[in-house]
């Protein structure tokens, strides 16, 4: 069967995306290429006529008014490439989901070509040299390559994650001498090329995790048709000692300890028999860190480091998060840890429910496909409590954009590739599933350079009542969405292990790529089927893929599952292998026979695929067969209550901080540097403007974004919470969404760490307007190894600070997950690990969005207000971290980080009191950058100017230091004295006007300390991210 | 008292912004309608119980082979008669986002047979903001008589508006270019971002085809329907509402 191959380019040499494409590699700091072209490939099979390609490429590749295309059959001989360029193919590695090469094949046969069969699709890049590189014959490190290095490499492509490193390797064996002494002036497709530049610019274009690449022309790899191995393992448990054991777990990645191990044995003795693979990876999945959190469930022994008495705390979760949510008991929250999501009541006829879900592994190795699928995986988690999602959050922490090869460790992307394919796959899947991305944080530290860390939230609404309550025996087990391969095998272990240079080869089959599209089809049929009670149960295939899903619905009745149903994707898969698949955009359901039919004609209306893979049962046992054979059959009580809990060891440090309230900050007096520190604090990028990836994502889509993430006179201000009012709540109800995350000071107090992120995640609710007594939480532990005692330490520490901050603001928590193990072994044995991440990610109910305040000056003679209790300190501050840029200030770093003021519940009570009463015309929080930070952001919000009198004391502290439980207050003037009443016994402070003119005027006890036109302020927030 | 006309929502594997454009068009005195393409393929007399033809925004079939690409073949394979024919009835006809990608690609915008297309953004990304409208054609039943500016957020990475000069003077001259980016007080944007959010020639945001009863326009007038949708509402900026668009051509098919 013959292969077309196609090439569609832009007519324009400056498209877009060849633009965009060389300012990225340029930014990677390849500055010696001039140009990169980037071409789209089209493999197609088929019998096809001359006038049926062109055709097809006139008709369906391309745009023919900005592109045209170019053809030949396959085994013709290739044109000769551009002399001056090189040139590399890009394809996608087989399995990899390729959504367009179906496409291609369906809309071919559409248009009556029915002669095509399959298709494939890649990449085409030309890079373009600046002449530098390209004449300078006498350069010791360029390579000629020939016709055969080309052929050899393409070749090749078989093992592509191999072949990326290869071109080092194969340098040796044509040293450049020998080499070049060959090259015959004629050959036209000898390219030269110095090692580094190949490496570097493939490397600006290809993950080898996903993609295959070759230098020239790339083959071909089609989709086969699908049929599985059904080969089965028998693994020997029984009567193996505890290093056998321990071999065995190491040997299939299981991550399991010689406790679980040893379990396991005893399981197998009781049953008198061995385990399947598909029963040993099943356990595996499910007594995951990632499934089963046995972390926080651990019983773990504290010694305090301080001297303190030592004491045990049996089960983090129970003794410090779910126990606050059950002392604070609020009658509003609806499902709390039992459900893929928390649910609360928005409005006495609907309900709104929120996930937040950590990627960071997967986005390590593939940030596009890790974050994509990062967000579909959480919007399921919603679907998993059959509501429609309305609101995307997402929270990224990347290594420093400027950081240089050199200092990253071997084998991690560069934190540049790892931001904008992150950000693109957030993009990618919430804009196609039409789900606002309304709310987010982004963060830089050297500590997540090996470990980025991607949190995606999403938020649902159901009118109330709408929950299923679980499977009946009889019920069918149902798959709906995409075709299950071999992509995401052992995700659930991959993300509870360590990482090191091997980890992309190894487990890069744990990374896949979404189909927003698939899944959108997924939220098309669920709903109506909802609002129908077509089914019984429904959760999610995420981590552990079918036996994850099928296994938890079925742990307390039972069900028999046959896996030949299952539909894949490609051949070869073997039983554990359809069982442990983590394909995406898969739910599972429990559907009454009887309501089959309905399910099928709505699954078919949105092109949705339905598996009927088998039945729930009344036996208490999961039993899986493959073409009728058992391959699985393990107690219920064993498989999900058998895990044994962890006994782990832990060290706090519970020392009274040393409270040093003078350093030499304060004395400073020279305060032409304040204008300096100030600029450079809001042009450090954890403070300035997310505007750039802010508009990537929409988040107007469903038209209920009523105070949106940018806003303002020029709409290009912070807003401290998004407040949406989604279609079909109850007249003018909605919701407010916003979060807290501050690794500076995890990394100085984990449990001072806590009580200001979860402070802020509130504080930034009330400053829109929400209702404090109604704010519900979610904790998102991110954290390195636990079976270090001072790690884990600094965990127990933060999980108590959740709880005490949940106490203080009778905030309940909802719903949570930790990822820990966030780590990278460095090729030289050094372990790269995060700093101690906790996002706390807050939603609140707004009676009326209408009521809702937004943090831009409003009005030229406003008055301003801090309101709270006022102590910045410079501990864990990121005046730290900008000041030594400017003018070390050594003894200011050794201070506390801000403790949390017990008055604090009580002012965000009053100010709440004042914005219902319409008293509060903006309101901002103080955070990152302190006081000075939040009076800028105001000022380029509402383009308008400060006039603002310090309170006594050392004015950088004042300005810069940071606090928790702090806000700024625009009042009008008429409504000042009734503002001021409601605070009566309540830390506030007038502290100046808004001004007629634009420029934020200090002074400090009537003396004029500085004065910036707000142009100056919005050019240093506007300094690009990278 | 005339009656509210029934509004046809296509519903394409991979729209999204169906809810919204149905709840402006209730809001404008309609009754809307979404109904899957896979229904209507099964049962294609349905056209001719609608009034109006809407193609929501979205990203139909992933914006594969290029935004609205794919949604145009199944128009001119599966629907090309009833089309057609709905658009020669004079029925009003609105393509959003995706939807007027699609009706460009499927050569039913801007008409006559015309070469146009809406490419890739200058500045090569999708993006969410937003603009500033001018209604400038009195051909196009749903931008005839409006005065006023409209705001509404665009949401788009293939909207640059593209046509040879040729094209460009004939739709000038036919008075099709039906909404403009212009700057927030109202003058000419002159193909200055981000007023002009995606290189458009012309500035144009939306056309017409030459009878105007066929509308298609890049930006979301669906998402800006509430006061407080409009992004300075707490500084009390307002009016400019997209639903004015909507009451237009639901009007307008009232009294067909």
């Amino acid at each position: 069967m013959p292969v077309y191959r196609f090439i569609v380019r832009f007519r324009r040499a400056d498209d877009p995306r060849s633009v965009g494409l060389l300012a990225d590699a340029r930014a990677l700091g390849f500055s010696d290429l001039a140009r990169i072209e980037c071409q789209d490939l089209f493999f197609i099979e088929g019998q096809l006529s001359p006038e049926e390609c062109q055709q097809l490429a006139l008709s369906l590749l391309i745009d023919p008014l900005t592109q045209a295309a170019e053809w030949r059959e396959l085994s013709a001989p290739p044109a000769d490439p551009p002399p001056d360029a090189l040139v590399v193919e890009v394809a996608l590695r087989p399995g990899v989901t390729d959504p367009v090469a179906d496409e291609v094949v369906r809309a071919a046969h559409q248009l009556g070509l029915s002669g095509v069969r399959r298709a494939a699709t890649g990449f085409r890049y030309l890079f373009f040299f600046s002449p530098s590189v390209s004449i300078r014959e006498s350069d010791t490190k360029s390579v000629p390559v020939r016709d055969s290095v080309t052929e050899s490499v393409v070749k090749s492509v078989a093992n592509p994650v191999i072949h990326r490193w290869a071109l080092g390797e194969i340098e040796p064996s044509f040293p450049v001498e020998a080499e070049s002494s060959s090259i015959r002036e004629s050959d036209t497709k000898s390219v030269p090329v110095r090692d580094s530049v190949t490496e570097s610019v493939v490397k600006s274009v290809v993950n080898p995790v996903i993609h295959r690449w070759a230098l020239g022309e790339i083959e071909p790899s089609f989709p086969v048709e699908a049929e599985s191995s059904g080969e089965v393992e028998t693994l020997r448990l029984r009567g193996l000692t505890d290093e056998a054991l321990l071999a065995l777990s190491a040997e299939r990645r299981a991550a399991l300890d010689l406790a679980e191990m040893q379990a396991i044995r005893a399981y197998c003795e009781r049953e008198g028999r061995d385990l399947t693979d598909v029963e040993f990876e099943t356990i595996a999945q499910t007594w995951s860190e990632h499934c089963v959190h046995k972390t926080f469930k651990a019983l773990i022994e504290v010694e305090d480091a301080a001297g303190g008495p030592p004491f045990t705390v049996n089960g983090l979760f129970n003794t410090y998060i779910r126990a606050a949510t059950e002392k604070i008991a609020a009658p509003w929250v609806l499902s709390a840890f039992v459900d893929n999501a928390g649910v609360i009541d928005l409005d006495g006829e609907n309900e709104v429910s929120f996930k937040v879900e950590t990627h960071n592994h997967p986005s390590a190795i593939e940030p596009f496909g890790g974050a994509n699928t990062g967000v579909g995986g959480v919007i399921r988690d919603v679907l998993g409590v059959s509501h429609k999602p309305v609101a995307n959050t997402d929270v990224l922490c990347f290594g420093r954009q400027d950081a240089s090869f050199d200092e990253l460790p071997a084998g991690v992307l560069h934190p540049r590739r790892i931001f904008s394919g992150v950000v693109a796959g957030v993009q990618d899947y919430g804009n196609k599933m039409g789900i606002p991305t309304v709310n987010g944080a982004i963060l830089f530290d050297p500590g997540y350079a090996a470990n980025p860390l991607v949190f995606c939230g999403t938020v649902g609404m159901a009118p109330r009542g709408r929950r299923v309550r679980g499977p009946r025996p009889g019920d069918r087990v149902v798959v709906l969405g995409g075709g299950t391969g071999r992509d995401g095998l052992r995700g659930a272990t991959f993300s509870s292990m360590t990482m090191d240079a091997q980890t992309g080869e190894v487990s890069g089959a744990s990374v896949q790529i979404g189909n927003p599209i698939v899944e959108k089809g997924l939220v098309d049929v669920l709903l109506p089927a909802r609002d129908r009670g077509l089914y019984t149960a429904i959760t999610d295939c995420g981590a552990g893929g079918l036996s994850s899903a099928v296994g938890e619905m079925a742990s307390e009745i039972g069900c028999e599952v046959e896996l030949t149903r299952v539909r894949l994707k490609y051949p070869g898969l073997a039983p554990w292998e359809i069982w442990l698949s983590e394909a995406q955009e898969r739910m599972a359901l429990a559907v009454p026979p009887e309501h089959l039919p309905a399910l099928r004609e709505l699954c078919a209306l949105h092109n949705v695929d339905l598996m009927d893979i088998g039945e729930f049962t009344g036996s208490g046992r999961l039993v899986v067969r493959y073409q009728g054979r058992v391959v699985l059959d393990l107690d219920n009580e064993f498989l999900h209550k058998g895990i044994p809990q962890r006994r782990l060891k832990a060290v706090v440090s519970r020392q009274p901080p040393v409270v040093s309230r003078q350093s030499s900050a304060d004395d400073t007096d020279n305060y032409s540097l304040i204008t300096d520190y100030f600029l450079a604090l809001l042009a450090h990028p954890n403070i300035a403007s997310k505007a750039e990836v802010i508009r990537i994502y929409d988040h107007e889509v469903q038209g209920g974004t009523a105070v949106k993430p940018l806003t303002g006179a020029q709409m290009d201000a912070p807003s401290d919470a998004c407040v949406l009012r989604p279609p079909g709540a109850r007249g003018r109800a909605g919701i407010a969404l916003a979060n807290g995350i501050n690794p500076e000071y995890g990394k100085r107090d984990p449990y001072r760490m806590a009580l200001a992120v979860v402070d802020e995640a509130v504080r930034n609710l009330v400053a829109v307007g929400a209702d404090p007594a109604r704010i519900a939480l979610l904790d998102n532990f991110c954290w390195g190894d636990p079976l270090r005692p001072e790690t884990l330490g600094a965990l127990v520490e933060a999980a108590r600070g959740c709880h005490d901050a949940a106490l203080l603001f009778g905030a309940p928590f909802i719903s949570g997950k930790d990822s820990l193990n966030n780590e990278y072994l460095g090729a030289d044995g050094q372990r790269h690990a995060i700093p101690p991440t906790l996002l706390i990610s807050s939603i609140g109910v707004l009676a009326d969005v209408t009521q809702a305040v937004t943090m831009d000056l409003k009005a030229a003679g406003g008055l301003l207000y801090l309101v709270g209790d006022f102590a910045p300190t410079f501990g864990g501050s990121h005046f730290n971290l900008i000041a030594p840029a400017v003018r070390a200030l050594p003894s200011a770093a050794g201070e506390p980080v801000p403790s949390l003021p017990a008055v604090t519940p009580r002012v965000y009570a009053a100010l709440h009191r004042a914005v219902a009463a319409g008293r509060v015309r903006a309101a901002h929080d103080l955070s990152e950058g302190g006081l000075a930070v939040a009076a800028a952001e105001m000022c380029i919000g509402g383009c308008l100017g400060l006039d603002l009198d310090l309170p006594p004391g050392g004015p950088l502290r004042l300005l810069f230091g940071e606090t928790t439980g702090c806000l700024l207050v625009e009042v009008a003037p008429e409504q000042a004295a009734a503002f001021e009443a409601g605070f009566d016994g309540l830390p506030l402070r007038k502290l100046g006007r808004v001004a007629g003119t634009p420029a934020l005027t200090v002074s400090a006890g009537g003396r004029a300390l500085f004065s910036l036109p707000v142009p100056a302020l919005v050019e240093a927030w506007n300094t690009p991210l990278h | 008292m005339t009656t509210r006309p029934k509004a046809l929502l296509l519903l394409a594997h991979g729209t999204n912004r169906d809810q919204d454009a149905a709840e402006a068009l209730t809001l404008a005195g309609a009754d809307p309608e979404i109904l899957p393409l896979n229904l209507l393929r099964a049962d294609r007399r349905r056209f001719d119980d609608y009034q109006m033809l809407v193609l929501p925004g979205g990203f139909s079939y992933a914006d594969a082979l290029g935004a609205g690409k794919l949604l145009a073949i199944d128009l001119q394979t599966y629907f090309a008669d009833q089309i057609q024919a709905f658009v020669a009835s004079g029925r009003p006809v609105i393509g959003i986002c995706n939807g007027f990608q699609a009706l460009v690609k499927a050569g039913i915008l801007p008409g006559e047979g015309e070469p146009a297309t809406l490419t890739f953004n200058a500045r090569g990304r999708f993006e969410c903001r937003w603009v500033a409208l001018r209604p400038l054609s009195r051909t196009c039943i749903w931008t005839r008589g409006l005065e006023d500016i409209l705001e509404c957020p665009v949401a788009h990475g293939e909207g640059n508006f593209q046509a040879p000069e040729s094209v460009l003077a004939a739709l000038r001259a036919r008075d099709q270019i039906a909404l403009a980016y212009v700057l927030p007080d109202g003058s000419p944007a002159g193909g200055a971002y981000p007023a002009n959010p995606n290189g458009s020639a012309l500035d144009i945001a939306g056309v017409c085809n030459p009878a105007g009863n066929v509308l298609g326009l890049m930006p979301h007038p669906e998402n800006h329907i509430h006061p407080w949708q409009h992004p300075r509402w707490t500084r009390r900026a307002g009016g400019r509402s997209g639903l004015t668009l909507f009451e237009n051509g639901v009007r307008y098919a009232a009294q067909l």
